[in-house]
């Protein structure tokens, strides 16, 4: 039986993350400039790519094949190596871990996008639920979101000043990060004085609207030595998803971010140092917590996490690239991140990521 | 490389039709996956993973139907992932599939790829005209149909070669149980006889739209041991994009198809594809498309494959039988159509083919395209292990 | 149609909207039909618990399951938001509970509108009970929402049905039909957006890719091939040549133009990139690759930021370019 290869995450860049965009529904604006800061972060040229694989909605976009024209973006001829998933980025770089895991290629450029302000997102979103049934009530992912808060007020899991305490320190992280879209200082109390959107949630509860595109490029560990001080390597990945009833399951936990955290040996090995979690409401952020076991001691998103921006099928990626952040600037040793993805919180993945 | 070897352990299809009422999209799915889970002789707690292709959201109406196709496809608890690869997908998703294994994270997989067009109009979503931008209304086929014209200036290729194409393949579906169109009395005649659509491109020369879904099922080398008559082995899988429009591309003989097939005999160790390949499972959603892909595929010199179709060498008994199955020209639901292809290769190695076995197929190509002929996905498939396991 | 700003690119609306036929199969066509005779059925898991709605797969063991069950139309309400402010298609117009409810008999919960009037009125674990529909006709929305256990009838009518597939009669529903109608803003790139402009003034503007010095039309927010904007603006003329083309003789769903006649790409003299446009102005046997054509436009009092300025292409008269001329263009 032949080695597989270890992977590291080299290089990451965003977009800003801001509630609406001029640019096109087929990200190319805002992925030509991160293309750049990547390439030059890393040393790299599209040439010294091995696979390309990204991340995208037509239902954001509002059109088929809308992921097509983002290949523009990269000047893709000569031919390449590429695909996509229709899911968060996060998941198109696990695609991406696996070719250079079998040694296929020992570089790949992983990128997502999204332009969630050309349509009417929390609406949009309703077409991810059961299709016979559900769907056509038009539930909104907020209003979905509010049923699985409100089972954890009533089940006295979680206090609304519990989520306001996550939305305070999620905005005043973001306050340091330049591509965040909401930061700034608040009160528990000032919070909790503010109007319903969906009882039981608050604006503070719920990501904004956003609209931004994010790229990591990753790199065999052989490889990522030549490119970079510190690489982040990949000691475990792992995605799981639950049943899409959404009244059958227990919505106050999540057992497939748990199978993922424990695939992916987020509590193993020792403890990570800092956790970045896609959690578009604040009470899903608690949900993760306890599912990957995540204790007082680690850092919950520095960068403000996604809450302070949450643009749609990068944010995920987003969120590993933070990560990866840490240790590639050397403020970490063990970091985990983590993307979800579907209504509440059906759908999630776990990196853990360590100083090579 | 580190890749561990991988291997088909079973194949199952829906009955194809233009609408297949009778079941959901869940039942749809499961008619295929059930067959292919019964040909592989696996049961659930077996499947470490499910992968799900499909081309746009938008002809089903669902956004990323994997999330409510859960349940159905036994995933919760597991890992999913979708792919959507436009009309390539079906054979990107068994790509990524087969890169699970490869890269030694499981070792089974359930791989999935469907369309239930009857759920909308795949012109309509396709049609989605955007503001400013200008509908010529050429409709589907207008959009290959110049490159068509393209590749009969270059070639020379006689008119009728279009015709053997269609009558073939359709003839060959009448031997498919699960084909949508059946076609047994089908002649180069009536072909020739039908409508002009697209000039130069008959109605009888473009394939069907489908409701259907296809299925394997995935495993590593102890798994593939286990396959009584043997596993169709995986010998090389290629994957490459180009851009839709750019100056100067070759639309009839695209780059990026003359580049995956390239590397994909390199990995194969096949040097002769003619000679080397027993059966070719080749994605010819109009008549045309198959000269056009022999040449792209290396089959043929440039402006020299339908030389091969002419001769009577892509049928059933011919030098290397094309489409066998009876290809998209019989069947398309259009997410499923490059998964069908690459489970019709594996079908015909394991001897699993039915009527339209070909005889001794040892090695077999699945191959699809999609976009504006700018993804190519394609595998080789044998019927014994890798040589020389890479 | 035209933003403010001239630098601003060009933004419209864009609905996209169809109504989408769902075949139920066997399980969900049990509970939709039952929805018609107001009734709720419910279907029993590999484990035991009673699934509402009902679902065709276990969740655990991913079995068929087949084992129907009759359930309440009252239950309990197991969780719930409250939408302030209802969007399109959602079922009430005014403010209204969004609630997981559990029917007696069911061991799941429904997800479904309760109307409440106001979020003081709800509350978890409350008494609810289907408001049936004036009109059922096999569909989740034969349940018009639920209401509180021990409101007071309603004599309001019940919003109208959704609309129903055809089907032969006394034949039980077996496909139903979601309208499903979404609103974009969608926006062109600002490299297109200045050839828009032009477009709108009677001009083909196209752009020379900074790396490859290729002449695009429309200009490209990313060079295909380089990757990075078009930049240096090149005005094109109006005349080119056909590359290739297909002639269409097919009727289909939106069509224009009465077939037959001709789609083709047109390269414009001076780019380095053909787009598809109608050649007309001759018999569509009359096209030939190769052949020189210019643009027919409209009025100019009706020109706008489309290329729809031009109606078609139509033949110059002169002599066909050679074939080498072009094949690198095929």
């Amino acid at each position: 039986m032949t080695n597989l290869t270890d992977v590291a995450v080299v290089g990451f860049a965003q977009a800003p993350n801001v509630r609406r965009t001029h640019g096109t529904t087929n990200g190319v604006e805002m992925l030509v400039p991160i293309f750049a800061q990547a390439f030059e972060r890393t040393g790299l040229s599209k040439q010294d790519i091995g696979f390309w694989c990204s991340g995208s909605s037509d239902y954001l976009a509002g059109r088929a094949f809308s992921f097509v024209a983002a290949v523009d973006a990269i000047g893709a001829f000569p031919p390449i190596h590429e695909s996509h998933v229709e899911m968060d980025a996060a998941w198109a770089l696990y695609e991406a871990w696996l070719k250079i895991r079998m040694g296929e290629v020992d570089t790949a450029l992983v990128y997502g996008f999204g332009k969630s302000s050309a349509g009417e997102l929390r609406r949009v979103l309703a077409l991810q639920l059961d299709p016979y049934v559900t769907a056509p009530l038009w539930p909104d992912s907020i209003a979905v979101a509010g049923l699985q808060a409100r089972l954890g007020l009533d089940a006295g899991l979680w206090s609304e000043k519990d989520l306001a305490e996550v939305a305070i320190r999620s905005r005043a992280d973001a306050a340091a990060n330049p591509y965040a879209q909401v930061s700034g200082h608040a009160e528990v109390s000032e919070l909790l004085d503010a109007p319903f959107v969906a009882d039981p949630l608050r604006a503070h509860d719920i990501a904004p609207v956003t609209d931004g595109a994010a790229v990591i490029v990753l790199a065999s560990v052989e490889r990522a030595r030549d490119l970079v001080e510190r690489p982040a390597v990949i000691a475990g990945i792992d995605h799981r998803v639950d049943s899409p009833a959404l009244g059958s399951r227990d919505l106050t936990r999540s057992a497939s971010a748990e199978a993922a955290g424990r695939a992916a040996g987020a509590g193993s090995a020792g403890p990570v140092e800092v956790a970045e979690l896609h959690a578009p409401f604040t009470h899903q952020e608690l949900i993760l917590r306890e599912a990957l076991g995540l204790g007082e001691g680690v850092r919950i998103n520095p960068s403000g996490g996604a809450l302070t921006g949450n643009p749609m099928f990068s944010a995920g990626l987003a969120r590993i690239g933070e990560a990866a952040t840490r240790i590639l600037d050397g403020d970490a040793r063990r970091a985990l991140g983590h993307a979800t993805s579907g209504p509440a919180l059906q759908q999630n993945l776990v990196a853990v990521l360590e100083r090579g | 490389m580190g890749k561990r070897l991988a291997a088909v352990l079973g194949t199952g299809q829906t009955h194809h039709r233009a609408k297949r009422t009778d079941v959901s999209m869940p039942g749809l799915l499961r008619e295929a996956v059930d067959r292919a889970m019964a040909d592989a002789q696996v049961d659930w707690p077996d499947i470490d993973v499910v992968v799900l292709g499909k081309a746009p959201d938008m002809f089903e109406g669902v956004m990323m139907p994997e999330l409510f196709l859960a349940d159905a496809l036994g995933a919760n608890g597991k890992p999913l992932l979708r792919v959507h690869t436009a009309g390539s997908v079906g054979g990107s998703t068994a790509l990524i599939a087969t890169g699970l294994v490869q890269a030694g994270v499981h070792r089974r997989v359930l791989t999935v790829a469907f369309e239930k067009q009857s759920e909308s109009n795949a012109m309509w979503a396709l049609s989605i005209t955007p503001p400013f931008h200008m509908p010529v209304g050429a409709g589907a086929g207008g959009y290959f149909a110049p490159h068509v014209r393209s590749y009969l200036r270059r070639s020379g290729a006689p008119e009728h070669v279009g015709a053997i194409v269609a009558a073939k393949d359709r003839r060959n579906g009448a031997l498919n149980p699960y084909a949508h169109l059946r076609q047994p009395d089908i002649t180069v005649e009536s072909v020739r006889a039908s409508q002009m659509l697209w000039d130069p491109i008959r109605y009888d020369e473009t394939c069907p739209s489908s409701d259907g879904a296809c299925a394997m099922v995935l495993g590593d080398e102890a798994a593939g041991d286990a396959v009584p008559g043997g596993a169709a082995w995986i010998h090389a899988t290629s994957m490459r994009t180009e851009p839709t429009t750019f100056a100067g591309r070759d639309q009839v003989n695209p780059q990026a198809g003359r580049d995956a097939a390239a590397a994909l005999w390199r990995e194969a160790g096949i040097t002769d594809p003619l000679s080397q390949v027993d059966a070719a499972e080749i994605y010819v959603p109009f008549s045309w498309f198959e000269p056009m892909w022999l040449e792209n595929l290396g089959f043929a010199p440039e402006g020299e494959g339908w030389k091969l179709t002419e001769a009577g060498e892509t049928a059933l008994g011919g030098r290397l039988p094309v489409n066998p199955s009876g290809g998209v020209l019989s069947t398309n639901p259009i997410g499923a159509s490059g998964m069908l292809r690459f489970s019709e290769a594996a079908k015909q190695v394991m001897g699993r083919a039915g009527d339209y076995q070909v005889d001794g197929a040892r090695i077999a190509l699945g191959h699809a395209y999609g976009g504006g002929s700018q993804y190519f996905a394609m595998w080789v498939v044998g019927a014994g292990k890798p040589h020389t396991p890479s | 149609m035209i933003a403010a700003g001239s630098e601003t690119p060009l933004s419209a609306p864009l609905d996209v909207g169809f109504d989408y036929t769902r075949s139920v199969g066997p399980v969900l066509g049990r509970f939709v039909n039952a929805l018609r005779e107001r009734r709720i059925v419910g279907i029993r898991g590999s484990d035991g618990r009673v699934h509402v709605p009902p679902v065709e797969y276990d969740p655990v063991t991913a079995r068929a399951l087949t084992e129907f069950v009759d359930v309440a139309d009252e239950g309990t309400v197991v969780s719930w938001s409250w939408a302030a402010e209802p969007l399109a298609g959602q079922p009430l117009e005014r403010p209204f509970a969004w609630a997981l409810i559990r029917l007696d008999g069911a061991d799941t919960a429904l997800l479904h509108a309760l109307d409440a009037g106001s979020a003081a009125n709800v509350h978890t674990g409350m008494r609810v009970r289907a408001r049936w529909s004036d009109e059922p006709v096999g569909h989740i929305r034969d349940i018009a929402w639920f209401v509180a256990a021990d409101a007071p009838p309603d004599p309001a009518p019940t919003p109208p049905p959704p609309p129903v597939a055809e089907r032969e009669d006394g034949e039980p529903v077996g496909t139903i039909i979601t309208p499903i109608h979404l609103r974009y803003q969608h926006s062109a790139s600002p490299e297109e957006s200045r050839y828009l402009r032009g477009l709108a003034e009677g001009r083909l503007i196209g752009q020379r890719c900074p790396a490859c010095r290729k002449v695009y039309i429309p200009p490209r927010g990313a060079c295909p091939t380089d990757g990075v904007p078009t930049a240096e603006e090149i005005e094109l003329p109006d005349t080119g040549i056909v590359t290739t083309f297909c002639i269409v003789n097919v009727p289909f769903l939106g069509q224009r133009i009465k077939p037959p006649y001709v789609a083709a790409y047109i390269l414009l003299d001076g780019a380095d990139i053909a787009f598809l446009h109608l050649v007309l102005g001759c018999a569509a046997e009359e096209v030939r690759m190769g052949m020189r054509v210019r643009a027919a436009w409209r009025p100019c009092e009706e020109w706008s930021t489309t290329l729809e300025n031009i109606t078609h292409f139509a033949p110059t008269g002169e002599p066909d370019a050679p074939y080498e001329n072009f094949a690198h263009h095929l």
